[in-house]
C-alpha cells in the first residue's frame, strides 16, 4: 500500500516499523511519522539524497525513479 | 595397482587409504594422540591427488570445515580420539539436522578426560550413540583389523553420501597403531556413492523434500547456482527456519527413521563359530580379536561357544541379536569399558538369555585367558 | 513492493525481518548487498555464512548460497567452504559475541591465516537474542541483564584484535555512516587476503534500553557525534580521543593468501 503514486520516493507502509531514523536525518525534513509509521510531510524538498533508503533497516523507504 | 597389491600397514594410515578409494578430496584435524597419523598422512597424500588438508585451530573447528567442505561438495573427513570427539558433538548433531555427509573417525583411548592416550579403551560407545544433544539417530562402524578398517571406512564415506548424515567410525589404539598385512583392493572394483545431485531446475529445488522413492532429499554443491539457505534450526522443506511443531515432528522424525528403517542396508555383522553354538559372546573392535582366540580354547575344552560381533554398533543389529538370544542359553558381553554396549544388547536380549558382562578399565587389551576364566567362572 | 536492489539479492519473501524496531542490522545488511551490487558480483558464487545470534539471521534473508552455522563457528566453517572452493566470495555475517566470545579461537586463526573471507561483524554491544546480556564488546560500566551492576569487564578493540591476529584489511565504521560500510565491503571483498570490518550498530530494545540510551535516533546519534575518521582521530590528544571512536581504513597490508599458498604447493605434484 503505498501513501502517494509518486515516483520520486516509494514507502512502503507494511515494512515500515517506525523507528524514525529516516526522518531523524533527512537533510530537507521531508519525512515524519504518522500512527507509528514513515509518512511523506512535504515531497516538494526532497532532493532524492537516499539518505532515507541507505539508512532504513527495514526496506520501508526507497527512492523511485530519478 | 595390481590385484594382489599386498603390504604391510598401519591401522590409521589404512584409514586414509579407504578414505581415498571412497573419494575423500578434504580433511581437517587437530593432533590428538593416538589418531594423529590419520591426520599427517592426509596431510602427505590429499595434495598428490588435488585433495585439500587444512589443520585447524581446534576440533570444534574441524568438524565445522568438514562441514563446510562437504556443503562445497567435497567428501571430507575428520579424525580424533575421546577429548577432540566430545568437543566435536554440536558439529555432528548441526551435520545430522542439516543432512551433511561426512565421516568422524574416532580412535578410541582409555578416558575419561586426558586419561590414558596411548592405551586402548571403548569407552566412548555411548557418546557416538547419545554424545550430541536432541533427539536423533547415527551410524557408528567398528573395524577389529587394519583390513577392516579400510573397508569400514570406505563403507562410512558410501553410508554418509547415501544417508546424507555424518558416520563415526570407532577404532581403538591398538586397531589404529597396529601393523598387519593388507591387501589393497583395486579400486576400480570398488563400489562407490555419491549423494544425488538435483535432478528439478534451481528454481523448483527444495533443498529439504524428499522425493518418492528416494531416501533423503537431493544435495548440490554450494556454487552450482541453487542458491539454497542451510541451517542448524528446524527447518520447512524450503531450508528455511519455523518453529510450526508438524513440520518439526516431521523432520526429526524423518532424520531418524531415514536410519532405523534401514537397518538391512545399514548394519553388518560377523558370526564366529555361532552355527551350532549354545552360549555366545559379543565383541566388537580389537576385544574380539581376543574373544576369538579364547572360543578357539573353550572348543577344544568342548564348550560350544561362538562370537557375534558388530561391525555396524550403531544402529545395533536389533534383529540379529534378538535370534542369536533365542538360541543360546548365555550371552558374554566383553568390552573395555564397564558395560556399555552391555545396556543395548541386554535390552534387547536380556529378555530371552541370560546376558552376562565382563570389562576392564585399566588402558590394557582384555586378553583370552581373562575371557576363559570369566566364561568358566560359571 | 521493495526497491530494486532489495528485490534483486533478498528472499523478499522472507521480510520483513525479525529484527526489532530501529535494529541497525537491517542497515549493515543493505550496505554489504549494495557493496556486491557495485562490484557486480554473480549471485552463484557468493556465500554467506553467519553464526547464531540476531546478525546472523541475516544469511536467511540474502539470496546466496547462505549457511547459518552454530554459535561462533562461522569462520571455521566458511574456511572449508573457501578451502576447498576457493572461486567463491566468501562473506562471514558475525555478531560482536558469537565472533569475539564463543568464536574468538575461530577468529584470530582464520585471521592468522589470511584466508580471503570477509568477516562483517555486526557490533550492537550486547547478546540480543538471548535477551540482553553483556558481551566482550560492552563498554565497561555498561549495564546487561548478567552485569546488573555494571560490567566489570575491559571490551575488546575488535579491530586491534584482527589486525594483532594477521587480518590484511581492517575497517570500522557505523550504520549512521552506512555509505562507508558500502566502501569498507567492497574494499574488503577485493582483499586477496583475511578482511575483518567492524560495523557499529545499535540494539535499542536491549542495550539502549538497559543503559538508557534513548531511542533508536539518540543511539544513531550517539554514533554519528562519537566516530571520527582515523585520520582525524590520530590528531586528537589522549583526552580528547577518550569517548571518540575512530572510523575508516584503519590498517591494510599485502601478505600471501592461504588458499593461493596452497594451491601454489598442489603445483609441486
Amino acid at each position: 500500500m503505498k501513501e502517494i503514486k509518486n515516483d520520486k520516493l516509494i514507502i512502503e507502509k507494511n515494512l515500515c516499523k517506525g523507528c524514525g531514523i529516516c526522518v531523524a536525518f533527512c537533510p530537507k525534513n521531508v519525512l515524519e511519522i504518522k500512527d507509528k509509521k514513515v509518512s511523506i510531510r512535504d515531497l516538494d524538498s526532497c532532493i532524492q539524497c537516499g539518505l532515507c533508503e541507505l539508512r532504513c533497516p527495514d526496506y520501508a523507504i526507497y527512492l523511485g525513479g530519478k | 595397482m595390481a590385484d594382489n597389491n599386498v603390504v604391510l600397514m598401519q591401522g590409521n594410515e589404512a584409514c586414509v587409504e579407504g578414505a581415498l578409494i571412497a573419494g575423500m578430496k578434504f580433511y581437517a584435524g587437530y593432533p590428538i594422540t593416538p589418531s594423529t597419523e590419520i591426520a599427517e598422512i592426509s596431510a602427505s597424500k590429499l595434495p598428490k591427488i588435488g585433495g585439500k588438508f587444512i589443520q585447524m585451530e581446534d576440533e570444534i573447528a574441524s568438524i565445522s570445515a568438514v562441514i563446510g567442505a562437504s556443503l562445497a561438495g567435497n567428501k571430507a573427513m575428520t579424525a580424533t580420539s575421546g577429548p577432540g570427539f566430545s568437543l566435536k558433538q554440536e558439529g555432528i548433531g548441526y551435520a545430522i539436522i542439516a543432512e551433511v555427509p561426512c565421516v568422524i573417525v574416532n580412535v578410541q583411548r582409555g578416558g575419561p578426560s586426558t586419561g590414558l592416550p596411548t592405551s586402548p579403551a571403548q569407552g566412548d560407545i555411548m557418546q557416538a550413540r547419545w554424545g550430541t544433544h536432541g533427539e536423533h539417530s547415527i551410524i557408528a562402524l567398528c573395524p577389529s583389523t587394519v583390513k577392516e578398517v579400510l573397508d569400514v571406512t570406505i563403507r562410512a564415506f558410501n553410508l554418509s553420501e547415501k544417508y546424507r548424515t555424518p558416520v563415526i567410525i570407532l577404532m581403538d589404539e591398538v586397531v589404529g597403531h597396529m601393523r598387519e598385512k593388507v591387501e589393497l583392493p583395486n579400486p576400480s572394483k570398488i563400489e562407490i556413492y555419491n549423494r544425488k545431485k538435483p535432478t528439478s531446475s534451481p528454481d523448483d529445488y527444495m533443498p529439504y523434500k524428499v522425493k518418492d522413492g528416494d531416501i533423503v532429499p537431493e544435495m548440490p554443491s554450494i556454487g552450482e547456482g541453487y542458491r539454497y539457505h542451510v541451517t542448524g534450526l528446524v527447518h520447512d522443506e524450503y531450508g528455511f527456519p519455523t518453529n510450526d511443531s508438524s513440520i518439526a515432528e516431521k523432520l526429526i522424525t524423518r532424520l531418524v527413521e531415514k536410519i532405523e528403517s534401514n537397518l538391512d542396508d545399514i548394519v553388518e555383522y560377523e558370526e564366529y563359530r555361532l552355527a551350532d553354538a549354545d552360549e555366545a559372546i559379543i565383541a566388537y573392535g580389537s576385544t574380539a580379536r581376543s574373544a576369538k582366540s579364547a572360543i578357539n580354547l573353550l572348543r577344544e575344552k568342548g564348550r560350544k561357544i561362538g562370537l557375534f560381533r558388530p561391525i555396524t554398533i550403531w544402529p545395533s543389529p536389533k534383529q540379529q541379536i534378538e535370534i542369536l538370544a533365542k538360541k543360546v542359553k548365555r550371552i558374554s558381553v566383553i568390552e573395555m569399558n564397564l558395560g556399555q554396549y552391555y545396556l543395548e544388547i541386554d535390552r534387547i536380549a536380556g529378555k530371552y538369555t541370560n546376558v552376562t558382562k565382563y570389562g576392564s578399565v585399566n588402558g590394557e587389551l582384555i586378553s583370552p585367558d581373562e575371557i576363559i576364566s570369566f566364561i568358566e567362572e560359571d | 513492493m521493495v526497491s530494486k536492489l532489495i528485490d534483486k539479492y533478498y528472499r523478499t519473501d522472507r521480510l520483513p525481518h525479525i529484527w526489532c524496531t530501529g535494529c541497525g542490522n537491517g542497515i549493515v545488511l543493505r550496505s554489504i548487498v549494495k557493496a556486491i551490487d557495485n562490484l557486480g558480483l554473480n549471485k552463484d558464487d557468493i556465500c554467506v555464512v553467519s553464526g547464531i545470534g540476531c546478525s546472523s539471521r541475516a544469511s536467511g534473508y540474502l539470496d546466496f548460497n547462505t549457511v547459518h552455522t552454530t554459535h561462533g563457528r562461522a569462520l571455521a566453517f566458511a574456511t572449508g567452504i573457501k578451502f576447498s572452493n576457493p572461486n567463491l566470495h566468501v562473506i562471514v555475517i558475525t555478531g560482536d559475541g558469537d565472533c569475539a566470545a564463543i568464536g574468538g579461537n575461530h577468529l584470530i586463526h582464520a585471521a592468522r591465516r589470511n584466508i580471503d573471507i570477509t568477516t562483517v561483524v555486526f557490533n550492537n554491544n550486547i547478546y540480543g537474542m538471548t535477551g540482553g546480556q553483556y558481551s566482550p564488546a560492552t563498554p565497561t560500566g555498561d549495564k546487561g541483564t548478567t552485569a546488573p551492576y555494571g560490567n566489570i569487564d575491559y571490551n575488546f578493540d575488535l579491530c586491534e584484535l584482527a589486525k594483532a591476529a594477521g587480518a590484511t584489511y581492517v575497517s570500522r565504521s557505523t550504520i549512521y555512516a552506512a555509505n562507508m560500510i558500502i566502501k569498507q565491503v567492497e574494499e574488503g571483498i577485493k582483499n586477496k587476503g583475511f578482511s575483518f570490518i567492524e560495523t557499529l550498530t545499535i540494539c535499542p530494545t536491549y542495550y539502549g534500553r538497559k543503559n538508557s540510551k534513548g531511542n533508536a535516533v539518540d543511539m544513531v546519534t550517539h554514533l554519528k557525534d562519537s566516530a571520527v575518521n582515523i585520520s582525524a582521530y590520530e590528531k586528537l590528544s589522549e583526552e580528547e580521543k577518550a569517548n571518540r571512536i575512530p572510523i575508516g581504513e584503519l590498517y591494510k597490508r599485502n601478505r600471501p593468501e592461504y588458499t593461493e599458498k596452497y594451491e601454489s604447493m598442489m603445483k609441486l605434484f
